[in-house]
């Protein structure tokens, strides 16, 4: 269940002092400091995998991650490796924005479904349905996002 | 047990101001207490119960209560973004059907079109203390590209048109007409909603409501105080709050809180949708109006298209009149909030005091229903139905 994007080489982290650099980034960065419990998830981002919480008693993997499974209400759950692929649920572009960019909501092979943006892709060129995969994308902060692509 | 008949609305205001540069917000909150307790016949110190949101200043009751010096005996700072409001109307009627206060005022105020405040299309710059904006602040959503996916997914799985979603501005702007406070009061057409410049696909500029400064308020009261008041006497009937949630990652942009708020709302009221004469239904763009008005019952899910199309929400014409005020598309948002005025039209209408062109004739069931905040696309929502006794 390998879920690194091969074509992601072309940002910082084909740069092996700038992939060191990626890989710690998340432990400065706020927004993951503020929910120590997540922190399994960034270092995992940081190498390009994408984990996904998912519950011991239900068997459900949910999102956003959280402490309590919100499917069944479960406390038992733990970091499962998603397949990073899914398909595409909704998407709209911020034609205005500099750099325009699509934001998008995915839906996970495994179910959940989550917020995200689509990179790499012509607004006019997407459809609901098409089958997307995840892509790693630093943040301003300095975690891994799992942002996503055409397939 | 039921609030039912517990409370009565016997103040409305909506602040006439729509751009506000030289008035603080604590000033239009004030000025909008006062407003509705004049509509009322009553006067500050007849207030002991006290209801704000988010926008009051210090985001809690403490400090227009103290500003008014208010001899309070209940205070609720829920705050449920644009529909707070709406709740607060259940959370009175509540209070007072509890005989924890007698008279309640609930106020909203704000500048955001005098501070310049993108509030569509501008990301939001939040910190990581709600617990969902870690895993979504780089994606840089907007409250614009959200409802355009929404709009997005439900043309996607009912076949909704753009020209269906622009019957819905072309019924505000014809009502809109008519309001001298009114923001936008050129009536306008599906075309020119067509042709509009696009914000966020399949959002367009007319799918979307105004940015005003201003505010509004209401004031409730038990029916003994009620019977005192040489007006039309507007009745609680019933009430629904909700939060639709992001169902832990499952979610579903077509289906709105309306679904819960709504019914618990009829079903306190022991009414139907059919039974309703006006409704006030937020609009803060125009498939939200389309998606609660499925979800409240107005019609089955998915054919909200054909219900809004051809001028069924103008009154007069129309089999369900709307939002006759103008609406938050048309008239006033105030605060990026638009569950007050909602309220405030629906008083108006049961007490006969819209404008002649779009009363509704012997209005006697009103419903205000509106949803606030984004919440991992989900939203807070809330319904009241009133009845003119």
């Amino acid at each position: 269940m390998a879920s690194s994007d091969t074509r992601q080489g072309t940002g910082p982290a084909a740069d092996p002092a700038g992939a060191a650099d990626a890989a710690g980034a998340w432990q400065q960065d706020p927004f993951a400091a503020a929910y120590p419990e997540s922190s399994e998830f960034w270092a995992a981002a940081a190498q390009g995998r994408l984990l996904l919480p998912t519950c011991t008693d239900c068997g459900k993997a949910h999102w956003y991650p959280r402490v309590v499974c919100p499917l069944c209400g479960s406390a038992d759950l733990a970091w499962s490796e998603a397949s990073g692929r899914g398909t595409l649920y909704a998407f709209s572009p911020a034609r205005r924005a500099d750099p325009p960019y699509i934001l998008a909501y995915v839906t996970l092979d495994e179910g959940p479904t989550l917020m995200t943006n689509i990179v790499d892709a012509r607004f006019e060129d997407l459809r609901i349905g098409q089958a997307v995969s995840v892509r790693f994308q630093p943040a301003a902060e300095g975690r891994m996002m799992p942002f996503f692509a055409l397939a | 047990m039921t609030i039912k008949g517990s409370a009565y609305v016997v103040g409305a205001f909506e602040h006439p101001t729509r751009l506000a540069p030289d008035k603080s917000v604590a000033q239009l909150h004030a000025e909008c207490a006062l407003g509705a307790l004049a509509d009322a016949g009553l006067a500050l110190s007849d207030v002991d119960g006290y209801f704000c949101a988010g926008d009051a200043p210090g985001a809690a009751p403490m400090w227009m209560a103290d500003y008014l010096n208010l001899k309070l005996s209940w205070l609720d700072g829920t705050e449920a973004g644009g529909c707070s409001y709406l709740a607060h109307i259940e959370h009175a009627a509540a209070a007072i059907a509890a005989g924890k206060c007698s008279v309640a005022l609930i106020t909203l105020a704000g500048k955001p079109r005098s501070s310049g405040q993108a509030t569509g299309t501008a990301p939001r710059a939040l910190g990581p203390d709600r617990p969902e904006v870690p895993w979504e602040s780089s994606f840089r959503w907007t409250i614009a590209g959200i409802y355009g996916m929404m709009a997005q997914r439900h043309m996607h799985e009912y076949g909704t048109t753009l020209e269906q979603l622009a019957w819905i501005k072309v019924a505000a702007s014809r009502h809109a007409q008519h309001n001298p406070n009114a923001l936008l009061r050129k009536p306008v057409s599906v075309e020119d909603v067509m042709n509009s410049p696009v914000i966020s696909d399949p959002i367009r500029r007319l799918d979307c409501c105004v940015i005003t400064d201003g505010g509004g308020a209401l004031v409730l009261a038990k029916p003994e105080i009620a019977r005192r008041i040489d007006r039309p006497r507007v009745k609680i009937i019933g009430c629904g709050e909700t939060i639709a949630t992001n169902r832990g990652g499952y979610i579903d942009l077509t289906r709105t809180g309306a679904e819960r708020s709504g019914a618990a709302a009829f079903a306190e009221a022991g009414v139907r949708p059919a039974d309703i004469d006006y409704a006030s239904v937020y609009d803060n763009f125009t498939i939200m109006v389309l998606m609660q008005l499925e979800d409240l019952g107005f019609c089955a899910k998915g054919e909200g298209g054909r219900f809004v199309a051809d001028g069924n929400l103008v009154s007069g014409t129309g089999s369900l009149p709307w939002n006759t005020d103008g609406g938050g598309l048309c008239n006033n948002h105030p605060m990026n909030r638009g569950g007050i005025t909602k309220a405030v039209e629906a008083i108006r209408q049961l007490r006969g005091e819209a404008h002649p062109a779009v009363q509704v004739k012997d209005c006697r069931l009103a419903l205000a229903s509106g949803p606030g905040l984004v919440v991992g696309s989900g939203h807070n929502h809330a319904t009241v139905i009133f009845e003119r006794e």
